[in-house]
């Protein structure tokens, strides 16, 4: 059942994997630097390696935004967010399965009455915004520390393409193991309080439900790069990246690079200790971290002439369509598994729960209200509140 | 790894393509002064020689377009290399064909014109003796290479120069020449002259590649 549920979360899966790999091997691939079979190999096992081994944090964030509790909320969540990816590319509009899944996640909120944390969505968004200028950062930062190491090393022209060669390999891993730490949140995020409770050995480690969540789902972006990326690949590495090999590699490994700040719990516990604020873990898009990446590179070659400004005004739109768009069809998507199918977005034993948690109306108005309304900011949802109380 | 051996039996051959390219120019020289000297024998062996440096240089080219290409190397400058590449073997392929038509023309050289066609051989041989490490620092070096390329453009203006007073001593200054002899004159002058021009060509390729390399 949970398979059959969790179907709309692999179909996410597979499109992230199809469109989001060419981020990380487009460059590598379009320019025939690295043959597809090897990037699609390698790039599926870091993404499940990232998935697995780190995927916790941000989809930790996605959790606290809302917690989807129920198997058919948790399918029509990811499958708006799908829809929604599906129907804007289709459309040639600028998406992220990042923000569908936020849009998608709201929706239900909304739908079921639960609040929408406003300290997990201003993380959320401020992250967004911050991911393609920290790109840019990191990406000029980059650039100028191998354009010095090349002047210093005046390697043959031949010598320096096996250099990058193997340099995109190796990045490409890195940033295929980012894109499944990070991204998995978006596959699989909401399924997350529905894990299963059994644990797998597999002799060297063992897998908890969760674990097992992000298997599936780096499983499925796996299948994505391995059945549909290539053409994304071939497209967008020989048309995007006018760029040379040198400056691919830069920005592959500054998205990687960002995508993996975004995703480290133990970076953000060491910024901890170190009396500075904790990094937000939050799924960014890679795509726009690859754009903001560029854009960089091209501001520091030749200033503000390179800079497409209908690209950035497309993510800035994007940041605002994509929520409300995924929203809006998770929203309808609630109402039709809710009232035409007849199951439940929602647990109903958790609402029973929640209700008996809730103190009794007697009386002392003011103070109850007070006290309820701050509950409800952290864990109930507001439908389940008494009449009373909500108005 | 494998990356790294090809890598390097591809740099080993390209540098022995243009020392190829460069001894043929030693040979060119070598050979026209022979010529003049009237020394026959020597001269046939430096034609042999260059043959084989010729038939060495092609077969140096088309393995590294080979390997450049069943090895997907290079890609953004494949095009640029074999481009380069094949002009730098237009320099040997010019040298062999002069010294072939020496050796079947056999051309009659009045004494008072063998200073000037030695003087040319060796302005054409400089152009060679400058573009070539051009070409060579294109691939390490490429903010280098015009530290060469002016000196070919010199060259290459002196050998023009040259080049258009023989003819104009053969022309004008020895009426004892047979009008076919002066044509057949003009006709080796202007092979000679030929190498310089072909070496500029290069010249002109790597000054743009070059560019394109440092952007």
């Amino acid at each position: 059942m949970l398979l059959l549920f969790l179907s709309s979360g692999l179909f996410l899966g597979w499109s992230l994997g199809a469109n989001d790999a060419a981020n990380v091997f487009g460059s590598a691939v379009g320019s025939r630097m690295v043959s597809f079979r090897k990037a699609a190999i390698i790039a599926s096992v870091f993404v499940i390696l990232g998935a697995v081994l780190q995927g916790a944090g941000a989809s930790h964030t996605l959790g606290k935004l809302g917690k989807v509790d129920a198997m058919a909320g948790a399918f029509t969540v990811a499958l708006a967010a799908a829809i929604t990816v599906y129907w804007m590319t289709k459309m040639r509009m600028p998406v992220s399965t990042s923000q569908a899944i936020v849009g998608s996640i709201i929706g239900w909120n909304l739908f079921t009455g639960n609040p929408t944390d406003s300290a997990s969505m201003t993380k959320i968004v401020t992250t967004w915004i911050a991911g393609p200028i920290l790109g840019a950062l990191f990406a000029v930062f980059f650039f100028i520390v191998l354009q010095a190491i090349l002047r210093k090393a005046k390697f043959h022209l031949v010598k320096l393409d096996a250099y990058i060669r193997n340099g995109l390999i190796i990045v490409g891993a890195f940033g295929a193991y980012s894109l499944g730490a990070n991204n998995i949140a978006n596959v699989v995020g909401v399924f997350l309080p529905l894990a299963p409770e059994l644990s797998i050995d597999l002799g060297f480690m063992v897998l908890d439900g969760t674990q097992q969540l992000f298997l599936m789902g780096g499983i499925a972006i796996s299948i994505g790069i391995i059945t549909y990326s290539r053409k994304v690949m071939e497209t967008v590495g020989s048309d995007l990246m006018e760029l040379t090999s040198e400056a691919a590699l830069v920005v592959v490994l500054s998205q990687a690079a960002v995508l993996f700040i975004f995703s480290s719990t133990s970076l953000s516990n060491l910024m901890v200790s170190m009396g500075l604020p904790p990094i937000p873990l939050v799924p960014v898009s890679s795509s726009q971290v690859v754009v903001g990446s560029v854009i960089g590179i091209g501001l520091y070659k030749g200033g503000g002439k390179n800079i497409r400004f209908r690209v950035l005004g497309g993510i800035t739109m994007g940041w605002i369509t994509t929520p409300l768009a995924a929203g809006l069809i998770s929203f309808i998507s609630l109402f039709f598994v809710n009232n035409v199918f007849k199951l439940d977005v929602t647990n109903p034993q958790n609402e029973q729960e929640i209700e008996n948690e809730i103190p009794k109306f007697n009386g002392n108005e003011v103070d109850i209200m007070e006290e309820t309304k701050s509950v409800t900011n952290t864990a109930y949802p507001y439908s389940l509140l008494p009449k009373e109380i909500d108005s | 790894m494998a990356l790294f051996k090809t890598s390097n039996t591809l740099i080993r051959l390209i540098d022995d393509f243009f020392d190829a390219i460069e001894q043929g120019g030693i040979i060119f020289k070598i050979g026209v002064d022979d010529f003049l000297n009237g020394d026959m024998p020597k001269f046939e062996e430096n034609i042999t020689k260059i043959m084989e440096l010729e038939r060495r240089a092609d077969v140096k080219r088309r393995e590294i377009e080979h390997i450049l290409y069943t090895k997907s190397l290079l890609p953004q400058f494949r095009g640029d290399v074999i481009q380069l590449l094949e002009k730098a073997d237009d320099i040997i392929d010019i040298i062999k064909s002069n010294l072939s038509q020496f050796d079947v023309e056999i051309p009659f050289i009045p004494k008072e014109l063998h200073t000037d066609i030695r003087n040319l051989t060796k302005l054409s041989v400089n152009c060679i003796d400058e573009v070539i490490p051009a070409a060579r620092e294109y691939f390490r070096s490429p903010e280098r290479v015009k530290d060469y390329i002016h000196k070919v453009y010199f060259y290459e203006s002196e050998a023009d120069q040259l080049a258009n007073d023989i003819k104009k001593k053969v022309f004008q200054d020895i009426p004892e020449l047979q009008l076919a002899e002066k044509l057949h004159l003009r006709y080796f002058t202007l092979h000679i002259e030929n190498v310089s021009d072909t070496a500029e060509v290069l010249a002109d390729l790597l000054a743009v590649y070059a560019i394109k390399r440092t952007m």
